[in-house]
């Protein structure tokens, strides 16, 4: 009897000293970040366009442009195509190629964000600059590589989700005289919403987070892009490219960098619990 | 123009059938690419020497050393602290608010930016602690990047096993910790394993997290103290430096070999597993 | 529909089981009424999850060498009330109760009482067959290496044992190493049985065991509860009244929370005492 309290003792003590390593990270960005913050004051730190770490000239602005247009192009490159994926695999697709098509996509979650970004840099720049102009390292390219890499994301959730919507529902519809297709779009589709949302969200996340490979394809200029073709620098991508060499004020103002990018995800993610909540409230209500 | 029901279905199944192959298409060119211009190069000399002339010539012995080091001693750490951490969670707190906020949390955290990582390790564990760039700093900022995931993945595994097969273990007088370890681990036991290939698979791709912490030196390293490269580090310096591309594109390859083979172990390892436990 | 009825008035699965033990044993002399100090006292128990009673004031005795039938519609405290017994109860957060129950003497909810001793003293079988997911040899064995039992040759004989008196082993005696979900449920439940008699118990409490199963199997468990009863105290809980009549040797009514009525099987059906008694074996509720 007291050897269970020991154990459950020492598996308490593990846990919290794993969550408060945890939570340390999260002090840790907001304690050095926070000050630079309030000394620059918050409306000019987020919406100034002058990055000068020299002059001690902190706005993110282009930055956080940035990251939303790659963001943005990113979510249409994956949503089409992992959603594509989700839905062919769940829905149409025979158990063979099921096997080869599963795989396949977990592979692809697994090569590494430099290898992503060579390929970008290698075959897609010079395609992109050849053929619709600008310097080729861009919003455009960044986007793509990126849909691609969080492809795998969308499609595991949302494949989840779809896979969750019950089978009377589809012989429902089926029976009904309706189509394969038509019982998707219309049925399955709308039941598995609230999931593949959350999909989506996720998949924002892990875009928004992806440092190596945007450096690698985008340009990284100071300037806010208008089109597609125009270079681009992202909020993670101004970590890294200067934490190696910041001090002072600089480095503080890349911590700040980094509690906006914090509260990004930690927004998103509470949209997608909200959202896959809604879906367990309703799955039990029925 | 309305189009037959059978028509648009044909359309729209052609077309997400267009996008699938798009897919695997660009998976299938993207290995093929590197493994193209960069199997030539793997030879045994590259692969057991060390590199000449920053990465010019030479081999990735100490990469290959540095990578093993940083992310199996990740996982080492994060891996037990992790299930215990969702052990203790699911089997010995009692599900309310407090465990909504933890699993929110780290939900949370699995899905922050490595480069985050990066900053607290290069702040924390280089600077403050006074490790400095080391695989040591490297192991224990990716362990902390990890630990969300593999906790994660163990607790949905540690839910999955029914409930009824606890009351069984009681009933037959057993202690809770006997009950956790001799049947719930043994079924979960799949689950957390994918949880954890996962992050080893992270690991060694990692790069960002790793620059700021473990360093990029090229010296072989004799202990954890000392700064390495990682492969994937190193592939990144080499092409992004120009420094010679054979080498580079040898490098990736090397990486994605690794990477394909931890998948294919963990894939045959999970269907020797579940073949003899069958929840 | 299950086989095994619960209805009282459902008499064709029940007249079939009754048919099979009949040609099985030849005219026996009713069992004699036990005698000896109870091996089970319960004393004023009150049960309570989250303050809401379950169970009032129960006083019931548990003799050693008996069947004792615990019958009551649904929802009158009969399955909480067995897994009183073993301190099965415990797991639930919401668990309070007052009064005592001994066994041999003993108070059950005394602080140092070994809990994992006392549910192999007290046995428990459920009303769904669990069987662990691993072999059936391995099912019966894990309750045994709990209790400390290594050696290889010892646990081989308590298998066989245990298969025997649970009326299984001839079924199974080839294939101990098949995973134990390949049996049929009336096969499962007996392995459920044996799993608990490997570890000798004193007492052995069934909590509906044959619902679900159909006649032979539940012919098959009664068969065996009467020759286990020899060695055991048996506490029976079922729905179906006529289980409880030809399977015990005395039979306690529950009703909402209360203990009613209790005595010898013979009486309670015949002529029972209280009213509600009477109204619920004749079936007028339940």
């Amino acid at each position: 009897m007291k050897s269970e309290k020991i154990i459950r003792g020492l598996l308490i003590g593990v846990a919290l000293t794993a969550l408060s390593g945890l939570g340390l990270i999260a002090a840790f960005v907001f304690k050095e970040g926070i000050p630079l913050m309030a000394k620059v004051g918050l409306g000019k730190f987020i919406f100034s366009s002058d990055w000068y770490p020299a002059e001690h000239e902190f706005g993110i602005f282009p930055m956080i442009v940035g990251s939303l247009e790659v963001t943005a192009g990113a979510m249409l490159v994956g949503v089409m195509f992992g959603l594509g994926c989700a839905v062919l695999l769940t829905q149409f697709c025979p158990p063979r190629l099921v096997s080869v098509l599963k795989p396949s996509i977990e592979l692809l979650a697994g090569i590494p964000s430099v290898v992503y970004g060579f390929i970008g840099v290698v075959i897609l720049v010079p395609l992109i600059r050849e053929h619709l102009g600008g310097p080729g390292l861009s919003v455009l390219a960044a986007s793509i590589v990126l849909g691609i890499m969080v492809l795998p994301t969308i499609t595991s959730i949302s494949v989840d989700a779809l896979q969750a919507v019950p089978r009377s529902y589809v012989e429902g519809s089926v029976a009904l005289g309706a189509t394969g297709w038509q019982t998707t779009h219309m049925v399955v589709l709308k039941a598995a919403r609230s999931g593949i949302v959350a999909a989506v969200i996720l998949g924002m996340g892990r875009a928004v987070g992806e440092t190596m490979a945007v450096i690698m394809v985008a340009g990284n200029t100071l300037e806010i892009p208008i089109s597609p073709l125009d270079p681009v620098r992202t909020l993670t991508s101004n970590i890294a490219l200067e934490m190696g060499y910041a001090s002072g004020d600089h480095r503080q103002a890349l911590f700040a960098t980094g509690i906006v990018l914090f509260v990004i995800i930690m927004v998103l993610n509470t949209i997608a619990l909200t959202a896959s909540r809604r879906r367990a409230g309703r799955a039990r209500a029925r | 123009m309305r189009l037959l029901p059978r028509t648009t279905q044909r359309l729209a199944v052609g077309f997400m059938w267009i996008l699938a192959a798009v897919t695997v298409g660009v998976l299938v060119f993207i290995i093929g690419y590197i493994l193209f211009h960069g199997l030539p190069h793997v030879t045994w000399a590259f692969l057991t020497e060390s590199p000449r002339s920053m990465g010019r010539e030479g081999g990735v012995l100490p990469m290959i050393v540095g990578t093993l080091l940083v992310a199996g001693l990740a996982v080492l750490i994060a891996a037990p602290v992790g299930v215990a951490t969702a052990i203790c969670l699911t089997e010995y707190t009692r599900e309310g608010r407090l465990t909504a906020i933890i699993r929110f949390g780290a939900d949370c955290l699995a899905g922050i930016p490595s480069i985050i990582f990066g900053l607290f390790g290069f702040v924390f564990f280089v600077m403050t602690l006074g490790l400095g760039f080391s695989i040591l700093s490297g192991a224990l900022t990716l362990a902390l990047m990890v630990l969300p995931t593999i906790i994660r993945t163990s607790e949905e595994a540690i839910r999955a096993v029914p409930p009824a097969y606890r009351d069984v273990s009681f009933g037959l007088g057993s202690t809770r910790w006997q009950m956790v370890t001799r049947v719930v681990l043994r079924s979960a036991l799949p689950g957390i394993c994918t949880g954890v290939v996962l992050s080893v698979g992270r690991s060694i791709s990692e790069t960002a997290a790793v620059m700021l912490t473990a360093g990029s030196a090229l010296t072989f390293p004799r202990s954890v103290f000392e700064s390495s490269r990682t492969l994937a580090l190193h592939f990144y310096i080499l092409s992004r430096e120009g420094i010679s591309m054979p080498n580079a594109y040898a490098t990736a390859s090397v990486l994605i070999l690794a990477i394909l083979g931890i998948n294919l172990a963990a894939y045959w390892l999970m269907r020797r597993f579940v073949a003899k436990v069958v929840v | 529909m299950t086989l095994a009825s619960s209805h009282p008035f459902d008499d064709k699965a029940n007249r079939e089981v009754e048919r099979l033990l009949r040609s099985r044993r030849a005219d026996q002399p009713a069992p004699p009424p036990p005698a000896g100090a109870p091996k089970i006292r319960v004393e004023g128990l009150t049960v309570s999850f989250s303050e809401c009673a379950v169970l009032r004031h129960i006083d019931l005795s548990v003799l050693p060498n008996e069947r004792l039938a615990i019958i009551g519609p649904a929802g009158s405290g009969k399955t909480t009330f067995l897994r009183s017994l073993n301190r099965l109860n415990d797991l639930e957060p919401t668990f309070s109760h007052t009064g005592g129950i001994l066994l041999d003497g003993m108070d059950l909810y005394a602080p140092d009482v070994d809990v994992a001793v006392l549910r192999r003293r007290v046995g428990m079988v459920y009303a769904v067959p669990i069987p662990l997911p691993w072999s059936i040899y391995e099912n019966i064995v894990y309750g045994l290496r709990l209790a400390g039992v290594r050696d290889g040759t010892r646990l081989d004989e308590l298998v066989e044992s245990s298969l025997r008196s649970a009326f299984l082993w001839d079924e199974v005696k080839d294939r101990l190493n098949e995973l134990a979900t390949n049996l049929s449920g009336g096969q499962q439940q007996r392995l459920c049985v044996a799993r608990v008699l490997a570890l000798e118990p004193e007492v052995l409490l069934l909590d509906e065991p044959c619902s679900g199963l159909d006649p032979i199997s539940t012919a098959r468990i009664e068969e065996a509860l009467l020759e286990l009863k020899s060695r055991y105290a048996i506490v029976l809980v079922t729905n179906n009244t006529k289980q409880a009549a030809r399977a015990s040797d005395r039979t306690a009514f529950f009703l909402m929370g209360e203990l009613i009525e209790v005595g010898p099987t013979q009486q309670i059906f015949t002529n029972p005492v209280h009213g509600r008694t009477n109204d619920y074996i004749t079936g007028n509720f339940g």
